[in-house]
């Protein structure tokens, strides 16, 4: 950033409002008399939730690249993997606890990446020549035929998936200086950690990974040179269905999966992708522990039933501040279509 | 010669031909020609309740496909501005000694009149303040913002504006007891009156929005919608006349919420969820997008539709509760949108046409790219 940049106000005021922002949360955990373990606390709880953003988010950009569509339907894949696995968990299937939860996790994953080609190839095909607008209240409504759906097959109750170490409703918790931290937690990061490393290696290493960013980067010329952008898209979907299964699923034990569970979590993914700038991968990462952090951070210190308020707030802080997104330095914001 | 004007002016002759409908719905409720009452024409499917509440969303959608139809912009928490009407109104008539304004004044005719004036001035300001900055960005930034801002109306209304306690705004229980509207001594109130009062709205509403598409604005709204860069190198200043479109939504979303509070006695933060919101969407889609004239009819499909399928599915599917018809809405919203992205009422005009062998304009913008 050169210094005329740092001249003008608009530079001043995100860094300035994220201070204050801050500041604020302070205040209020003060008048709370919060220590720096309540803190601690928060922070890790708020990355746990926000590893789960960050796997959506990554959904989102990944289709965003290719088709230039923002899929609102990336939420429902995290509940359909949520409640594929559970559902396979909870079936009569003659095995051990733990080699169900292997065939549940898979099935899981497997379930939703079908469906996920599926929904490409039933909405989002026939219009492929429609406008962009067309195309995101496609997903839409594909978002809420899913949902609806999985209303009649599962009914409104919550769910249970028993947590991977203990394979049992109570998870193992770990105490480090008055700090609770769960196993699962562990179980959330490492298989982010481990999702991330593959991708890397698929997006830089592989052919297919290759094609698929040039799609990203120039549709046309990807055409020119002999790839389908049309495979490419179903590929697209199949692997933000398969990110969203991943993340519905290692989240599915600290919560009660229910089929509507994918509207705020979706939405939440959306705002960490905005935040990262909707294009970068990293980003997306980046901005879905921040926004996990800040949120939970946030609901700490004030109203636990406005914790859901702060990630529109900051959505909205993004948008009219840094529309690129917090990582890039130029002005100019993508463009959607 | 009645013939000759009214085919050269068929907006006109439309809105005249809606009143004089609405006319004689309304006196069939009031005078029962024949013991018949309005119900009973339609087998007790579409009451004057439906009725009402036809005109009250069909002012919202108005004002929406404006902005989506014809400003091309999609926003996804309308019902954020349809909220903010409601519950202003409900605030300022209903829980007026929290605001400490007195009795004299609250209990007046005019102050219910006033507060719905506030709720427009407020809805129109935040619409102006959002999305001058957004609008000015390429792209679908303003879905985003809306999306967002919608969601934050509702646990604004949920959770008592952030206030501690529910006081305010009643939390999930919301407010009741708001007062019918009246002017001077005249109560607006049995709902054979009050569906008079929101249809002259509506239809006002009407008629302002096709004056809008058909000036000066309308066009450079039509223009943007096909070509942002074309229509900037043409003069047309973007962002202005977005924004404009904008804040029209807005304000006409504010009133009609106001005239919900005013018609139900009670508002609830349940109908300005996100999903309210995409009702409204699938609304627009079904009557089609860029027209005005589709605002009224996707409203009335959707809200008869849906009165047949609360009484159709429980027959069908055993236990199954209101929730369930947002499959329906999912498809439908699907099929429209992939098959018939004009909406079914300029789709089927588009194709009386064609068998006419004239060929068929779609609205801009909707049309499909080779």
């Amino acid at each position: 950033m050169s210094f005329t940049a740092l001249r003008s106000p608009r530079a001043w005021l995100g860094p300035l409002s994220v201070l204050a922002l801050i500041a604020v949360v302070f205040f209020l955990g003060e008048r709370m008399n919060f220590g720096p373990q309540q803190y601690m606390q928060l922070i890790l709880d708020g990355l746990r939730g926000g590893t789960i953003y960050a796997l959506i988010a990554m959904g989102f950009v990944t289709v965003f690249n290719v088709t230039g569509i923002i899929n609102f339907a990336q939420g429902a894949f995290v509940m359909l993997g949520a409640m594929l696995a559970v559902s396979i968990y909870d079936s009569s299937l003659p095995l051990m606890p733990a080699a169900k939860l292997v065939v549940a996790v898979i099935g899981g994953i497997a379930g939703t990446t079908l469906i996920g080609m599926l929904l490409e190839r039933l909405t989002i095909y026939p219009a492929r020549h429609s406008s962009p607008l067309t195309l995101i209240i496609i997903t839409v409504g594909a978002y809420i035929s899913m949902q609806g759906l999985a209303l009649i097959a599962w009914g409104a109750k919550p769910y249970v998936l028993p947590a991977f170490t203990t394979l049992d409703i109570a998870d193992k918790t770990f105490r480090i200086g008055g700090v609770v931290l769960k196993a699962q937690s562990l179980w959330i990061w490492g298989t982010t950690a481990l999702v991330l490393v593959g991708l890397a290696y698929f997006f830089e290493r592989t052919l297919t990974g290759k094609a698929l960013r040039a799609c990203a980067i120039n549709k046309r010329g990807a055409r020119l040179m002999g790839i389908s952008v049309n495979r490419m898209s179903l590929l697209a979907f199949a692997l933000a269905a398969a990110l969203g299964a991943i993340g519905g699923i290692v989240v599915a034990p600290t919560t009660r999966p229910t089929y509507d569970m994918g509207l705020v979590l979706g939405l939440k993914g959306f705002v960490a992708a905005i935040i990262g700038g909707l294009v970068s991968s990293p980003g997306a990462v980046i901005g879905g522990l921040l926004l996990g952090i800040l949120e939970n951070l946030a609901a700490g210190v004030t109203r636990s039933g406005m914790k859901d308020i702060y990630s529109f707030i900051v959505l909205i802080l993004v948008l009219l501040y840094r529309p690129q997104g917090i990582l890039r330095a130029g002005r100019k914001p993508v463009e959607a279509g | 010669m009645l013939r000759r004007a009214l085919a050269r002016y068929p907006n006109t002759a439309a809105c005249l031909g809606m009143a004089l409908g609405l006319l004689i719905l309304g006196w069939i409720e009031i005078v029962q020609p024949g013991g018949f009452d309005f119900s009973d024409i339609t087998g007790g499917l579409v009451t004057l309740d439906t009725m009402v509440r036809i005109g009250i969303l069909s002012i919202v959608l108005v004002g929406l496909n404006l902005l989506m139809g014809y400003a091309g912009q999609i926003s996804l928490g309308q019902a954020a501005f349809y909220g903010m009407g409601a519950y202003a109104s409900a605030i300022l008539t209903a829980r007026y000694s929290l605001l400490g304004i007195p009795v004299a004044i609250a209990q007046s005719w005019w102050w219910p009149w006033l507060a719905i004036l506030f709720g427009m001035i407020a809805a129109g300001g935040l619409a102006y303040l959002i999305g001058r900055p957004i609008l000015n960005l390429r792209g679908h930034y303003l879905a985003m913002a809306t999306l967002g801002l919608g969601i934050m109306f509702y646990i604004l209304f949920r959770e008592n504006l952030g206030v501690p306690g529910d006081h305010i705004t009643g939390a999930f229980d919301g407010i009741t007891a708001v007062p019918r509207l009246r002017i001077g001594g005249f109560d607006l109130w049995p709902i054979s009156r009050y569906y008079f009062v929101v249809w002259t709205v509506a239809l006002i509403c009407l008629t302002l929005a096709l004056n809008i598409v058909n000036s000066r604005t309308g066009r450079a709204l039509r223009a943007i919608h096909g070509s942002e860069r074309a229509s900037q190198a043409a003069g047309v200043d973007i962002a202005h006349h977005k924004v404009q479109a904008l804040v029209v939504s807005a304000v006409f979303a504010s009133l009609a919420g106001s005239l919900y509070a005013h018609f139900q006695a009670a508002v609830s933060p349940k109908p300005f969820d996100f999903a309210g919101s995409l009702e409204l969407v699938v609304m627009s889609a079904v009557g089609g997008m860029a027209s005005i004239w589709g605002a009224p009819f996707g409203v009335g499909v959707i809200l008869i539709l849906k009165e047949v399928l609360r009484s159709g599915l429980r027959q069908v599917l055993r236990g199954a509760s209101g929730e369930h018809e947002i499959v329906f809405y999912g498809v439908l919203l699907v099929v429209i949108m992939v098959f018939m992205p004009e909406g079914i009422l300029v789709w089927t005009s588009a194709q009386l046409k064609e068998l006419r062998g004239r060929r068929a304009v779609l609205p801009p913008g909707l049309e499909r790219s080779p």
